[in-house]
């Protein structure tokens, strides 16, 4: 732990920068991210999928698959990776900081873009920059997957009314021979304007030492 | 021109009301003392006849006897009077917009107050006991109840902060003060103690729940700060009631002792943690209770009264807090209650909570006005001016101070609008009046009501008017006008799973995490409990969705019944959607089937119609129709047709036949989902036994009614794959009802 925490205090400017955590969030996130890879230096998916707190999440496939994805790390690549780094990490992560109230308008409309951006990367699979019925399918079908035995196709009336409503708001006249292609970032912004995603997708990271935290019953 | 000689002439006649009202109170009032000479002088004659034959009094055709009924009727006319108040300020708008209500209200009651003056009689007091008991419940039980818990249980920190702390701050800080200024030797008042100020001050220092719900109703502020002030004045009951206790005990027994304190800091934990126990135990108990309802829909709205009521009443047996009882009880009783009752149930419980409290809130407006005429004042200038002066300076130190304190801990901070709007919103009511009129009489109570009074004034008028002006001068942000959307209810779901997520991911234990708990626990234990048949497993999606389509349905009725059906629009279709690999082909086949299934419904509903037009003449179960038909034209016909259109060409899948008729025919059990029964009261006994009966296995079979229905309307629908598997769905989630639909429209309804 010694040495990689040295490297890593080197690093911690850096990191800050790029993330925007503060220097203490970042210990911790550190202490956390050692616990998941038990001391490795890159976590893979057999690491997240072990926390035992996430079994009853039914979305925790798309959420583990966030975290691999290339699009949520700022750099324009597409793709997925097979293991992450503590930065990798850390990026991931900085997507559901919260906006600092003294934010100005454009900055929150910055911040706001990023996380539904994040939000449409989680729905829009396989990365054409539209969601499609079948990707909009799968979503809901995965929010319903943990309530019992509910058949696809109340899963797909959903859907498919929830894809009806994305159309008519943002394309009210169209002609009977026209396709819907799918859902595009555009629209997706439009409908979740109802949702003020820049104070709502947040969490609290703690600025103090978590070295009493509980933590997932992983064996280091 | 016509407009404006109606509302003239409006005027004229809600005068002539007024006036006549108060005449005839007044009268009465009057009157009552001339029929009881006359009563006493019959009973003597009588008695001096008593052993005499016959009386030789002739028959009374017609006579006047008032006392029988002199309390409901005057009752009656002074609610009528409030209703007639209520009536003419919306009616009159210019006067509306400048003044809340609440003013005006107040101003009423000082004008019919001062009437019954004029005329030498006495006028009524707000009775501490009628408002305690009857006047303040349907307030409290109403903001209870459609409490939106979301946010609240969000601010939770921040609202119990302002409403312990905070209050606690300003009685201290207000009682001290005024200590001080009582000091004064101009002011006279050596003989007000500390301990009286100190009692003063817990009285006047708690925000008023009355008054804030009927000035912020108007300005439409945004959500957050709604509910931190009113939370605030709902919670910080606990604290006036203790406070209040404590220190009449103290003032009557003029010493304070250290196991006193310690009692009054431990009466504080059970007066509201007790509360909240009670109001939680009869909410339990209610929504257990709710879940048999079914065998009688028509009582069940009563149950979710009474429960609170008792609730309420049972805290005040304890001296507990009735208020948060109340609360307490509403919110644990309604998820399982909605889920439990039929919607015309809920339609009533929440008309009749509308109902009463509004009575409530503007009966305690004129009361306050009448009382302020009425009582005996003792007004000493310094006493009362000093007492304002402190309540704005403690409130506004003390938000100001808190939110300092708060903001270390909130994600989303206070800004110092934020703060303004908090400081200005805390409006003193009715309860601080009543409190005051439960003093022991004496001199210094008197002088208590009259500065409560005037600082009542203040807050409701001076604060009242100016803050709508104020908000719109500083922007703050207004109350976003919700349109439910099903992309926000999947997508609010999907963030708390998210957060609940990465939380995990993290390690901590927050916020979203404890709510996920919560959540799993009510899933697997509390639901099946409390919640009858299917309900219970039915995940919030997918009842928000059904919830939607009830909707859409039954505007479509409206629509359909109130002008004739519109050409479709906007075509929007689920072709429109491609799915992966479905044939481009079939576009063709399915567009002609469209207009075929187009054509059909039309024709359907046409049909509808007519047989409707014959029905209504037998039975008066069509009333809610009729109602519906004439709130329909108030309509945006607009969004109807879109909201239709798009609906109705989800393509096939959607068939508007069966519940469209669903809705006409059967409007009782049909048109809403899963086990809704009422016995149309109409039919002949046997009918009903039969509805009640096959009900009962609606939640069990909906399997078994949806493949008939299915069979039925493949001949309607294209043949397309998908179609056929939404079909199923479209006959289960629309109108889950079923028994046997084939068998209900063929027969007719005539009894």
């Amino acid at each position: 732990m010694g040495a990689s925490q040295t490297r890593l205090e080197h690093n911690y400017d850096d990191l800050t920068e790029k993330s925007g955590f503060s220097h203490e969030q970042i210990k911790n996130l550190y202490q956390r991210f050692q616990q998941l890879s038990g001391n490795n230096e890159k976590i893979s998916r057999d690491d997240l999928e072990r926390i035992p707190a996430l079994n009853n999440n039914p979305i925790r496939k798309q959420i583990i698959t966030a975290f691999f994805d290339k699009r949520n790390q700022h750099q324009n690549d597409v793709g997925s990776l097979d293991e992450i780094g503590f930065e990798q990490f850390l990026m991931v992560m900085s997507h559901f900081r919260p906006v600092n109230s003294k934010a100005t308008e454009e900055e929150k409309a910055t911040v706001r873009k990023q996380k539904l951006r994040f939000l449409f990367n989680m729905h829009d699979t396989d990365n054409d920059g539209i969601i499609t019925l079948d990707e909009y399918r799968t979503v809901v079908e995965e929010l319903l997957s943990q309530s019992g035995a509910i058949e696809t196709e109340v899963a797909r009336a959903i859907a498919d009314a929830a894809m009806l409503e994305v159309a008519s708001t943002n394309v009210p006249h169209m002609a009977p021979d026209d396709f819907y292609e799918g859902i595009t970032f555009e629209h997706f912004e439009q409908i979740l304007k109802g949702i003020e995603m820049e104070s709502r997708m947040h969490i609290r990271f703690l600025d103090k030492n978590a070295a009493t935290m509980r933590c997932g019953k992983l064996s280091s | 021109m016509a407009p404006l000689r109606r509302s003239s002439t409006l005027r004229l006649t809600g005068l002539l009301c007024l006036s006549f009202l108060v005449f005839f109170s007044r009268g009465f009032a009057s009157h009552d003392v001339v029929s009881e000479k006359s009563s006493g002088t019959i009973q003597e004659d009588s008695h001096s006849q008593a052993n005499s034959t016959a009386h030789k009094k002739t028959f009374p055709v017609l006579s006047f006897n008032y006392e029988h009924v002199r309390t409901p009727f005057e009752i009656s006319l002074w609610i009528l009077l409030a209703l007639f108040m209520k009536l003419g300020f919306h009616i009159i708008p210019t006067v509306s917009h400048i003044v809340p209500e609440s003013c005006l209200l107040i101003f009423v009651g000082l004008l019919v107050g001062g009437i019954i003056k004029a005329t030498g009689e006495q006028p009524p007091v707000l009775d501490s006991n009628l408002f305690f008991l009857y006047l303040l419940p349907p307030i409290i039980l109403d903001a209870g109840y459609f409490l939106p818990m979301r946010s609240f249980t969000e601010n939770i920190g921040t609202i119990l902060m302002f409403a312990v702390v905070g209050t606690l701050w300003n009685v201290f800080f207000i009682g001290g003060m005024m200590y001080a200024v009582c000091q004064i030797d101009a002011a006279e008042l050596a003989h007000v103690d500390l301990l009286s100020c100190l009692l003063f001050g817990s009285i006047i220092s708690a925000v008023d729940p009355v008054s804030v719900l009927a000035v912020f109703e108007e300005i439409h502020i945004n959500e957050l700060l709604h509910i931190l002030v009113f939370g605030e004045s709902l919670l910080n009951d606990a604290v006036t009631v203790v406070l209040y206790h404590l220190f009449k005990e103290f003032a009557h027994e003029q010493t304070i002792t250290v196991t006193g304190a310690i009692l009054g800091v431990i009466s504080f934990f059970v007066v509201s943690l007790g509360g909240v126990m009670v109001g939680v135990i009869y909410g339990i108990v209610g929504a257990f209770t709710s879940r048999f309802t079914s065998y009688s829909r028509v009582i069940e709205p009563l149950f979710v009264f009474l429960y609170s009521y008792m609730a309420y009443l049972s805290a005040e047996i304890f001296h507990l807090s009735g208020i948060m009882s109340l609360i307490a009880c509403g919110v644990i009783m309604r998820p399982y209650v909605e889920a439990n009752i039929s919607h015309k149930s809920y339609t009533t419980v929440k008309y009749f909570l509308k109902m009463w409290s509004s009575v409530s809130d503007t009966l305690i407006f004129i009361f306050l006005g009448v009382s302020t005429v009425a009582g005996p004042h003792t007004w000493n200038w310094i006493f009362v001016i000093f007492t304002v002066i402190f309540c704005l300076v403690s409130r506004v130190l003390g938000v100001i101070g808190l939110t300092a304190f708060i903001n270390k801990f909130r994600i989303v901070k206070l800004t110092k609008k934020d703060q303004f709007i908090i400081a200005y919103g805390g409006l003193r009511g009715a309860i601080a009046f009543s409190l005051g009129f439960l003093l022991d009489n004496d001199e210094i109570k008197n002088l208590f009501l009259t500065a409560i009074i005037t600082v009542i004034f203040f807050t409701v008028f001076v604060q009242g008017m100016t803050i709508r002006p104020l908000v719109e001068l500083l922007a703050v942000k207004k109350k976003k006008e919700s349109k439910e959307s099903i992309n926000e209810e999947i997508h609010t779901q999907f963030l708390d799973h998210l957060l609940t997520g990465i939380e995990d991911i993290c390690g901590h234990y927050g916020h979203h995490h404890w709510k996920d708990k919560l959540n799993r626990f009510n899933k697997t234990y509390v639901k099946r409990w409390l919640i009858a048949g299917e309900r219970s497993t039915e995940p919030q999606l997918i009842s928000f969705y059904n919830k939607m389509e009830l909707k859409q349905a039954m505007m479509m009725v409206e629509s359909g019944s109130a002008a004739k059906l519109p050409t479709i629009v906007s075509t929007v279709s689920i072709r429109n959607v491609p799915t992966k690999g479905a044939p481009k082909p079939s576009r063709a086949i399915s567009k002609s089937r469209e207009e075929e299934i187009r054509r059909l419904l039309r024709a359907n509903l046409q049909k509808t119609r007519q047989r409707l037009r014959s029905y209504s003449r037998y039975e008066l179960l069509n009333d809610p129709l009729e109602d519906n038909i004439s709130e329909a034209r108030f309509r945006k016909q607009r969004e109807m047709e879109r909201r239709m259109s798009h609906y109705l060409t989800v393509p096939a899948n959607r068939q508007e036949t069966p519940p469209v008729r669903k809705v006409f025919f059967q409007p009782e059990h049909k048109v809403y989902t899963y086990d809704d029964s009422e016995s149309p009261r109409g039919r002949a006994s046997p009918s009903c036994a039969d509805d009640v009966s096959e009900l009962k296995e609606t939640p069990e079979k909906p399997d078994q009614s949806s493949t008939p229905r299915a069979n039925r309307d493949a001949e309607l629908k294209p043949k397309e794959q998908d179609d056929q598997g939404d079909q199923l769905k479209v006959s289960r989630c629309l109108s889950d009802p079923g028994p046997n639909p084939e068998d209900d429209e063929d027969s007719t309804f005539l009894p």
